[in-house]
């Protein structure tokens, strides 16, 4: 099968999200497509996919001109999409989720044959070596396998060419190469490709042609057997990129944040955090490895006053804040990028100079005791705008129509942009653009060498490996090793991960 | 950084002056605000003359519309009537609207009504020769406090167990029923030679005294529009400048969009759902005072008569806005004023108004239905009042 798009040009009010894009993708190989966020990558997927109707252009497949006027169509085509954010019924089995809406049916009344349902599952995990448990409740299992289960539902719908929407964005590092060998297999098996991502790596590693996407053009392709990822970045973006991270050697000084015998449970009372301790001293920053899920989302947490620790002991500069409100670390000058921004670093209803002072609203000069002074916190947003960067209309755009590394830079700007003791950053370029992960990263460095003490709990080993100066590996709530980031290489780091304990 | 990436996306900066973007944010979306509303009233209206229609025959539209308009808006006596009938429902709305800006579905208006117009009449007949102005800011304050304890429960219950505010608040309008029931039968509160349920007549004191018989129109004496609709204004006012102005109003509104984010940002949102639900009783308190101070001058089985479920119809109109509470509650007020008229002067009954409030409810609940009919563009995909339920 060999499918086409011609000269698809897609705009929105103000906008051009695509313009003449062309491109081909064969049965058998995979197309990387790369972009930064915004880039029209979501929306050209979305007119192959027939969510969106092209404003110019065609959908070519084996020399025919094909119309989808909704995802049905595109399906009967042969074609099948994994979205970013799974689509399944959490309380379902693996079985259920995958005939839903299709299901095998028995005669005489049409009732769902779930047994033939079942094999056929069975046989496609065999087949692509997916290894699921057709009778598997979903919301029990992992997110790598959930995405597996997406997989097998656009096999059983006989898709020819399976489009990937930022694959590896929820994964674990084991996870990606798990990915990773099943797209070569469903390669291998006759199926197209399409990759998208703006991870340069990933597609440096797995695809057979790369397209690059800016502004909504096609503005180069590149062969992965040549190409490095400065090249691909700098088509990315526009301009150079500075992949590595200048930073000096760090100058350590007091200890800032000291870390004893921590105990916390997570919400079902299993045990996170267990009996965690460190320290992170003044010009230093500590990174956190490990697999996501081994207790650093409730480690922060506990750190940051959003949920109390069972046990143990937490110092700031000397002081006790083992049970400190969000509000008093706050007030201790604790900076703190949370994991997940839209969950908790960020209300989506709300403007930018509202988010801006989400944490320092009750205080001068943002208020004056009940009266909030708008005025001073819109002015204050628009210094914070030019000085970080973010890109907004303005000050009253509601956060929810940024773009996902502009929502990074505001919450980044609202934490730095005042007196810092310590930063917590819980990874704090997670699913943002290159451009804004340079950005953010020497942002992080420069405040390190104003003299904060900086935590930094990342699954990305890169992003670890290119910031932290000590490395901690996190594995079942406890810390299991401790690198100098000088020293650290990824094999090791990734066998500390895993369990293996030194 | 030196040199910086072209935005993906170019929007010119908008630089607009300070008083404009008070009155009118440039982050309003106002499909969704004004031009919905406007047209889910104008299809209701429709509809209801479809309804006259099959009922009364094409003849009766007209006659019935022009009675009803003149009801709710020709001549002093209109206009008095339709906002006397506004005033409980601009601050029961308010009281809604709060719960929604903070996330909570406050169904528990018509209980707080009932609570808050009970203490109120019980300080309006005590207390014999205190002068006005200190007996019916009293009694008023003494509405608001009964309303704010019928909300402060559920709210606690909310904050500390989480048993869903719809729910309790359901249930604590049937015992402040009950509730009223019961104490207007006490021997205090009972009138004098009375063996029904009546209390006491309010004092002079503490009643609301009209504002509108000093005008020079005939008949002056008999506009019954009493000083609680400038309360209700005033209100209306300080609960826009609380939630939009001030701090607390940032915290509740922080609760209501993302009460993780607002944990984050150091806000205590047990407590802010506990002044929240506190809060609204308050108001749903005064609307509650509003009766019994006002036309009615004493306390009856039943006087809310059902302002506190009109109240979360309109709070949904009004956007949980108070501008736009405060100009739905007149509409709710014109309606019902205009049908009484309506009533009386053609054939077709008042019920047809509680279809017609029905109908804007249902079309403002299905803004897509709306804009796909007056093939309207824009607007939010779906305008979340309240969180499901559990958070």
């Amino acid at each position: 099968m060999k499918l086409e798009l011609r000269n698809v040009t897609k705009r929105f009010p103000g906008v051009i999200a695509n313009d003449s894009v062309d491109m081909t993708i064969e049965s058998g190989e995979i197309l990387g497509l790369l972009g930064e966020n915004g880039a029209g990558k979501t929306t050209l997927m979305n007119i192959l996919y027939g969510l969106y109707s092209a404003d110019e252009g065609e959908i070519v497949i084996d020399g025919t001109v094909r119309h989808f006027s909704d995802p049905g169509d595109a399906i009967d085509a042969g074609i099948g999409m994994v979205h970013q954010h799974f689509m399944l019924v959490p309380v379902f089995t693996v079985t259920e989720n995958v005939v839903l809406g299709v299901e095998p049916t028995k005669q005489p009344v049409g009732t769902i044959d779930m047994k033939e349902a079942r094999q056929e599952v069975e046989e496609i995990s065999r087949k692509y070596g997916l290894f699921v448990d057709p009778e598997a409740v979903v919301e029990d299992l992992p997110v790598g396998v959930q995405q597996r289960i997406e997989i097998i539902k656009v096999l059983f719908r006989d898709a020819e060419i399976i489009v990937f929407d930022e694959p590896t964005a929820v994964l674990t590092p084991q996870e990606v190469e798990e990915f990773f060998k099943i797209v070569n297999g469903l390669k291998e098996a006759g199926k197209g490709i399409i990759f998208i991502t703006h991870k340069l790596g990933e597609v440096l590693d797995v695809a057979d042609r790369i397209a690059v996407l800016r502004r909504g053009k096609v503005v180069g392709e590149a062969d992965p057997k040549n190409a490095t990822k400065e090249q691909l970045a700098e088509l990315m973006v526009g301009r150079p990129v500075d992949l590595v991270v200048d930073k000096e050697k760090a100058q350590p000084g007091e200890v800032v944040l000291s870390v004893s015998e921590l105990l916390v449970r997570d919400e079902r009372q299993h045990t996170a955090v267990d009996h965690v301790s460190f320290e992170v001293r003044s010009g230093e920053i500590v990174g956190i490895a490990g697999v996501q899920g081994n207790g650093q989302t409730e480690l922060v947490e506990a750190l940051t006053g959003l949920i109390d620790p069972l046990g143990g002991h937490v110092e700031l500069n000397g002081v006790d804040v083992t049970l400190a409100t969000p509000r008093a670390m706050h007030d201790a000058d604790v900076a703190h990028i949370p994991e997940d921004r839209q969950r908790l670093g960020l209300v989506l209803a709300f403007d930018v100079a509202e988010n801006l002072v989400l944490d320092s609203y009750y205080a001068q000069p943002y208020s004056h005791g009940i009266r909030m002074d708008w005025d001073y916190a819109h002015r204050h947003a628009d210094e914070l705008i030019e000085q970080y960067d973010i890109r907004t209309p303005s000050s009253r755009t509601n956060v929810g129509k940024l773009s996902g590394g502009n929502q990074q830079k505001l919450i980044v700007a609202r934490e730095f942009a005042r007196e810092t003791k310590l930063i917590i950053a819980s990874q704090p370029t997670r699913g943002i653009d290159v451009g804004s992960i340079e950005y953010i990263h020497g942002r992080i460095v420069e405040e390190r060498d104003d003299g904060a003490a900086v935590l930094i709990v990342s699954s990305e080993l890169d992003e670890i490996l290119a910031l932290a100066d000590r490395i901690l590996v996190m594995f079942r709530g406890k810390i299991v090793a401790e690198v100098p980031g000088a020293e650290a290489t990824p094999s090791q780091l990734g066998l500390y991960m895993a369990g293996s304990v030194a | 950084m030196t040199q910086q990436a072209p935005p993906s996306v170019e929007e010119p900066r908008e630089e607009r002056p300070a008083w404009l973007e008070r009155i009118a944010p440039s982050n309003v979306d106002w499909t969704t605000v004004v031009v919905i509303p406007l047209l889910a009233v104008l299809s209701a209206l429709i509809i209801g003359a479809v309804i006259i229609v099959l009922t009364d025959g094409f003849g009766a539209v007209i006659p019935a519309y022009s009675a009803l308009f003149r009801g709710a808006f020709a001549g002093w006596n209109s206009i008095s009537e339709t906002l006397l009938v506004a005033t409980p429902l601009i601050l029961a709305g308010l009281s809604v609207a709060v719960g929604f800006q903070a996330g909570l579905f406050n169904i528990g208006a018509e209980g707080q009504m009932t609570i808050g117009g009970l203490t109120a009449v019980i300080v309006g007949f005590s207390f014999e020769g205190l002068p006005w102005v200190v007996h019916l800011p009293l009694a008023v304050l003494a509405g608001f406090l009964g309303g704010a304890l019928w909300g402060f429960i559920p709210g606690v219950l909310r904050a500390k167990t989480g048993a869903h505010e719809v729910i309790t608040t359901i249930m604590l309008n049937f015992i402040a029923y009950r509730t009223l029931d019961y104490m207007l039968k006490l021997p205090f509160i009972q009138k004098e030679g009375r063996f029904d349920p009546v209390s006491e007549d309010v004092l002079a004191s503490a009643r609301f005294p009209r504002i509108l018989d000093w005008l020079p129109v005939e008949n002056a004496s008999r506009l019954r529009l009493h000083l609680g609709f400038i309360v209700a204004l005033v209100v209306a006012w300080l609960i826009y400048w609380l939630l939009y102005r001030s701090t607390i109003g940032f915290e509740f509104r922080a609760v209501g969009a993302n009460p993780n984010a607002a944990k984050y940002g150091g806000i205590g949102v047990a407590t802010v759902i506990i002044a929240v639900m506190a809060l609204a009783g308050g108001l749903s308190g005064m609307a509650g005072a509003n009766e019994t101070l006002g036309v009615v001058g004493r306390g009856v089985p039943g006087f809310t008569a059902q302002i506190g479920f009109d109240a979360i119809a309109l709070a949904l109109l009004g956007r949980s806005h108070p501008g736009g509470v405060v100009l739905s509650a007149i509409l709710f007020g014109a309606l019902r004023a205009g049908g009484r008229a309506m009533q009386a002067q053609s054939d077709v009954g008042i019920d047809l108004i509680v279809v017609i409030q029905a109908l804007i409810i249902v079309f403002i609940a299905a803004p897509e239905l709306i804009k796909a009919v007056y093939r309207v563009k824009g607007g939010e995909k779906q305008a979340q009042v309240t969180r499901g339920w559990s958070t």
